[in-house]
């Protein structure tokens, strides 16, 4: 089985992300980054089907869009055990909203060859969209197994749970299919050292934009469908009371629940 | 004056309140015209009145429901394209950011999601607010072609109760075979609790690790003020709450009038999930918990002791 995993860099949420004044787009240079949690879920269902007794002959390649740093994302997954990485950046990506981004990933996995099976994460943490699994689908026309909680591949069909706020789902389908999963579906493994070190010699493709066919002017910041015209960083909330309780913690929440005209 | 296209979010007819919150916005940019997918128009139809559908397209192709996503994005397509709305809006839950996001790939037109404002530019143009980076930023932004598709979040505007036709005009659609790819072959349905929707609720009451699984005084504590029961991922994690009910990154977003934290630390996946409630309080055993660089009002003591005298206060001031 041939397996593509679509991950991202992204900002560091712990590193106060924040946006470039020049033009409004995400900070992705001045601020540490990392792949991003959401997509380890992926990368770990994607091992484990190769690595299942039916599997045979299985690789997972793990792809990515974004600046020359994104090359961490692609590294911290082959040390996980990924196979082999493809890392789409030119100047001219710079800016792309979630419709252009799907764009390059959908041309890079045409060029990669026709994966059996697609597998993202529910969202990246930074621009937490959770849309590039359904547009990839979209331009495609993959089957949209998406959310998925529980994953399992057998005879040629991938069958998923997906939870809802009313119900949970059984959605199944004929591979080849582009599936995302949350972070319900399993404990990533970590890198092992000898993963770690096996990771160095795995081959991984840089590719611009001329290397998939794709026209620099249908992509980046001039050619969004979407404009941000501001943003604002937001003051910190001010600390109200704080109380120790001393018996009476209860009774003071309360009292400020009347005064506030919650009850 | 233009159309604006409103998918209604509802179970067999019974519309949720983030309808009306959309119907009330869609009313700022032009005519609202609710698209109702499935069953139970019949039962719908007066919410859908009552908030000020002046139109009610209604498609009730027998396996739409068969299959995820793609038949619902082909049937708004279909609209946009007939009846070129000035915008089409839809709930910011997982499968409405889902069908907005191939709606945007088949009418080529720009998407915002999570918008928590959404007003009539003096253009023409549909202007957005949204939060980023954990509710750390506040972003304007607007579409720049097409139609403006706007996924809404919850609570995003008081619903206005403005009495509209709600005409029906029934949408004959044959979904394509490409979009039957994905078949659902089996929902089970959750059982009702009781207790408001979490991301629609005007009060949310969350439990964390530091209840060490006894969720009982933190529903009881909600249920003193009619509120939802929420969880932290810890306490999801150890299964101590189903993962409907986790607030956080990978749970719910809210933004409730009252959140109230017990026994959570606060870390930023977890405040990524409630960092706009407009009113905040926490109760922690430990004083150095992030969780209280975010309250209106904290208290440092056991959620044991301090939420049963605190459920005590309320129901005695309710009388």
């Amino acid at each position: 089985m041939n397996i593509v995993v679509c991950v991202k860099y992204v900002p560091d949420a712990t590193s106060d992300p924040t946006f470039n004044e020049s033009d409004n787009t995400t900070d992705r240079l001045g601020v540490d980054g990392l792949l991003s949690e959401l997509d380890e879920y992926a990368i770990e269902s994607a091992l484990s089907l190769a690595e299942s007794p039916g599997a045979g002959e299985s690789t997972v390649t793990v792809l990515t869009v974004g600046p020359d740093k994104a090359a961490d994302a692609i590294k911290k997954s082959l040390q996980m055990g990924a196979h082999a990485g493809v890392h789409v950046s030119d100047e001219a990506i710079h800016g792309s909203d979630a419709v252009a981004t799907s764009l390059i990933l959908a041309e890079a996995v045409k060029k990669i060859g026709n994966p059996d099976l697609i597998l993202t994460g529910m969202t990246s943490t930074d621009g937490a969209m959770g849309v590039v699994p359904s547009m990839l689908a979209e331009r495609l026309g993959l089957p949209q197994v998406t959310l998925a909680s529980e994953l399992s591949v057998a005879g040629g069909t991938v069958t998923i749970r997906r939870d809802g706020d009313a119900a949970s789902e059984t959605v199944t389908a004929t591979l080849p299919a582009l599936v995302s999963v949350t972070d319900q579906i399993n404990e990533p493994r970590y890198p092992s050292f000898k993963g770690i070190m096996a990771a160095k010699k795995k081959p991984v493709a840089t590719w611009s934009l001329s290397d998939l066919g794709v026209d620099a002017g249908s992509v980046g910041l001039a050619a969004a469908w979407t404009k941000v015209e501001s943003f604002a960083k937001r003051p910190p909330r001010a600390v109200g009371q704080i109380v120790t309780d001393e018996g009476d913690g209860g009774t003071k929440l309360a009292e400020f629940l009347s005064a506030n005209k919650f009850v | 004056m233009a159309e604006v296209l409103v998918l209604v979010d509802h179970i067999d007819g019974v519309v949720r309140k983030t309808t009306s919150e959309l119907l009330t916005i869609a009313r700022r940019l032009g005519e609202p015209s609710a698209v109702f997918i499935g069953g139970g128009f019949d039962t719908a139809k007066a919410a859908l009145a009552q908030y000020g559908a002046e139109k009610v397209y209604t498609v009730a192709a027998a396996d739409i429901f068969d299959y995820l996503v793609a038949p619902k994005a082909e049937v708004l397509a279909a609209l946009v394209a007939s009846s070129s709305p000035a915008a089409v809006l839809i709930s910011s839950s997982p499968e409405g950011k889902e069908i907005a996001a191939r709606l945007a790939i088949k009418t080529s037109s720009g998407l915002i999601t999570d918008a928590v404002d959404v007003q009539a530019g003096g253009d023409g143009a549909v202007r957005t607010t949204q939060s980023a980076f954990a509710g750390g930023f506040s972003v304007q932004a607007s579409v720049t072609k097409g139609t403006p598709i706007v996924t809404v979040k919850p609570n995003s505007a008081p619903p206005e109760a403005v009495t509209g036709a709600a005409v029906e005009q029934v949408v004959d659609i044959t979904i394509s075979a490409g979009a039957k790819a994905a078949r659902i072959t089996n929902t089970a349905p959750r059982a009702a609790t009781g207790r408001p929707e979490l991301t629609e609720a005007a009060i949310v009451v969350s439990g964390g690790r530091g209840t060490g699984g006894d969720f009982s005084k933190v529903e009881e504590f909600a249920d003193s003020l009619g509120a939802a029961v929420g969880a932290s991922r810890a306490a999801v994690d150890a299964g101590w709450y189903p993962h409907s009910n986790q607030v956080g990154q990978t749970g719910k977003q809210v933004s409730p009038q009252l959140y109230v934290a017990a026994g959570i630390s606060g870390a930023i996946q977890h405040r990524a999930g409630m960092q706009t409630s407009k009113t905040i309080i926490a109760i922690n055993k430990d004083e150095e918990a992030p969780i209280f660089d975010m309250v209106d009002f904290g208290v440092v003591g056991d959620l044991f002791t301090v939420l049963p005298q605190a459920i005590k206060a309320v129901n005695a001031a309710k009388g």
